[in-house]
């Protein structure tokens, strides 16, 4: 069996070792094939960006050498894909091969698109790519006081990202001494501070701790970086002296320009992990259109379904399991607790009290992401 | 031409039936009607809530069996 995996992320990198592991015998005989389509030769660690948007991190931690976290019989190409025929199980890429494959992974992640809305590109900071976070931090350590707006755009990938950056830029303005000459404004989009209900009754006391005012209902209509002023789809306005916004995201422009899906994301089953209407094409991380948080933790254990069933369907014709909507988030609740929030489809979570145990492990899973894709966690 | 769209949020705690159903209205055109699919009874408040603040006109609210159908029209 050829299997393609075209994306050398958190999802598309775990497939693929997981695969490599476990047909390890196949691809020594030729009966399996493994190849990974990326777009890049590097691999980042992108929970860390909001660690390097308050110096606790600098960028060259975020990052390893793909080529170096792929098992010795992944056939590794920076290559990306620029067309899917899928009716023809084939790829085309950029330097103009073509792939052809049995079986197809499709890993290739989500972006922000902050240019979709007036004036955010302008008027407002980000920490969601490398330069942005670099920017934001050099902002916050230029900040002498004043009001702080963060705002949360829609679809957004990692959904505890806004509830962190409140706790995190409340210590980080403690810690400098002038905590008391910053007022930090919260915007959320539905009707309660965070989409999950629990994460939501939890955080709300802690904000009325920590003096977080929010403001929910708010979607970002318009920046207007001049006057310094946050407009709501829903009518209303906040003046800002520094904005931080999570954008709202899009998959990448290659789905929507093959059509695989509106914005990016690509109609999957949410059992099987299958493209809808595609019997060898399987789909993960990010890129999927369905409706579960799109973070790396749902990307890992969706990424572990899909191994095992095509390595048992190489084996044994039958795949073994469906994928259940498990998630497992760390929440930052400032720069010494945390806590975390595991679901599914079934079960909510159920929130603890932030500790520093907690906090310690999430500090040393930012180092063991790097045996997590190699699949060794 | 104006087009329904089903948006199946049944059983999801992250991101839940309102924010999906935001992404999906980004993505519409004015005119289309989305239809959602929610098994959180709180959805059939929410929902009406949101598309009254921002605009946007209610087709429809109903229950069959656990599953709210919310079908909204985009207007702006
Ligand atoms: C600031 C921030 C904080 C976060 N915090 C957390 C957290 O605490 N916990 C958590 O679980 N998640 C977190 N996430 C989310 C997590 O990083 C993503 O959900 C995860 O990386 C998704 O994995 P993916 O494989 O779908 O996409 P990605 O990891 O983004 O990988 C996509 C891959 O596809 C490749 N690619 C793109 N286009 C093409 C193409 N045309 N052809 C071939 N390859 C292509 C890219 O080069 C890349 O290798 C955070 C994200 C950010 C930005």
């Amino acid at each position: 069996m050829r299997i393609l995996v075209v994306g050398g992320g958190t999802a598309g990198t775990i497939v693929a070792n997981n695969l490599a592991r476990r047909l390890s015998a196949e691809t020594r005989r030729g009966k399996a094939r493994i190849t990974m389509l990326s777009a890049s030769d590097r691999h980042m660690y992108q929970p860390g960006l909001l660690y390097v948007a308050f110096g606790q991190m600098t960028p060259d931690q975020l990052y390893r050498d793909q080529a170096s976290l792929l098992e010795s019989n992944i056939d590794f190409h920076v290559d990306p894909v620029t067309e899917f025929m899928l009716d023809q199980n084939k790829v085309r890429t950029q330097s103009g091969k073509v792939h052809e494959y049995d079986t197809l992974v499709i890993a290739t992640g989500s972006r922000m698109v902050p240019e979709e809305i007036p004036g955010m590109n302008e008027g407002a900071e980000f920490f969601y790519t490398e330069a942005s976070a670099v920017k934001l931090y050099k902002k916050l350590r230029e900040f002498q006081g004043g009001k702080v707006a963060v705002a949360v755009g829609v679809p957004h990938k990692c959904p505890i990202a806004p509830v962190e950056v409140m706790f995190s830029l409340h210590d980080y303005f403690k810690a400098r001494g002038i905590r008391d000459k910053v007022h930090l404004k919260y915007h959320y989009p539905i009707n309660r501070i965070h989409t999950i209900e629990n994460v939501a009754k939890w955080a709300k006391p802690e904000f009325d701790r920590i003096g977080v005012e929010y403001e929910t209902l708010f979607n970002i209509k318009e920046v207007d970086g001049k006057n310094k002023l946050l407009k709501s789809e829903e009518g209303t306005e906040y003046q800002y002296d520094l904005l931080i916004v999570i954008p709202q995201h899009r998959g990448m422009e290659v789905v929507e320009q093959n059509k695989l899906g509106p914005g990016g994301w690509i109609p999957t089953d949410r059992y099987s992990l299958k493209m809808n209407g595609h019997d060898n094409v399987y789909v993960v991380g990010d890129t999927t259109n369905l409706p579960v948080s799109k973070t790396g933790s749902a990307a890992h254990f969706q990424a572990e379904v899909i191994a095992e069933n095509i390595a048992s369907i190489v084996k044994v014709g039958e795949p073994v399991r469906d994928y259940d909507g498990k998630v497992y988030c760390f929440i930052e609740a400032g720069h010494d607790r945390a806590t975390y929030a595991m679901f599914n489809y079934q079960n909510p979570p159920d929130l603890k009290p932030p500790s520093k145990p907690m906090h310690w492990f999430k500090l040393s899973y930012n180092q063991m992401y790097w045996t997590s894709v190699r699949g060794l966690l | 031409m104006s087009d329904t769209k089903v948006i199946d949020a049944r059983n999801t705690f992250c991101p839940g039936p309102l924010m999906e159903l935001i992404t999906h209205m980004r993505l519409a055109q004015v005119g289309d009607v989305v239809e959602l699919l929610s098994t959180d009874s709180g959805s059939a408040t929410d929902i009406p809530e949101w598309a009254k603040k921002v605009g946007h006109e209610m087709m429809g609210i109903e229950q069959q069996g656990d599953t709210w159908h919310l079908k909204v029209r985009k207007a702006k």
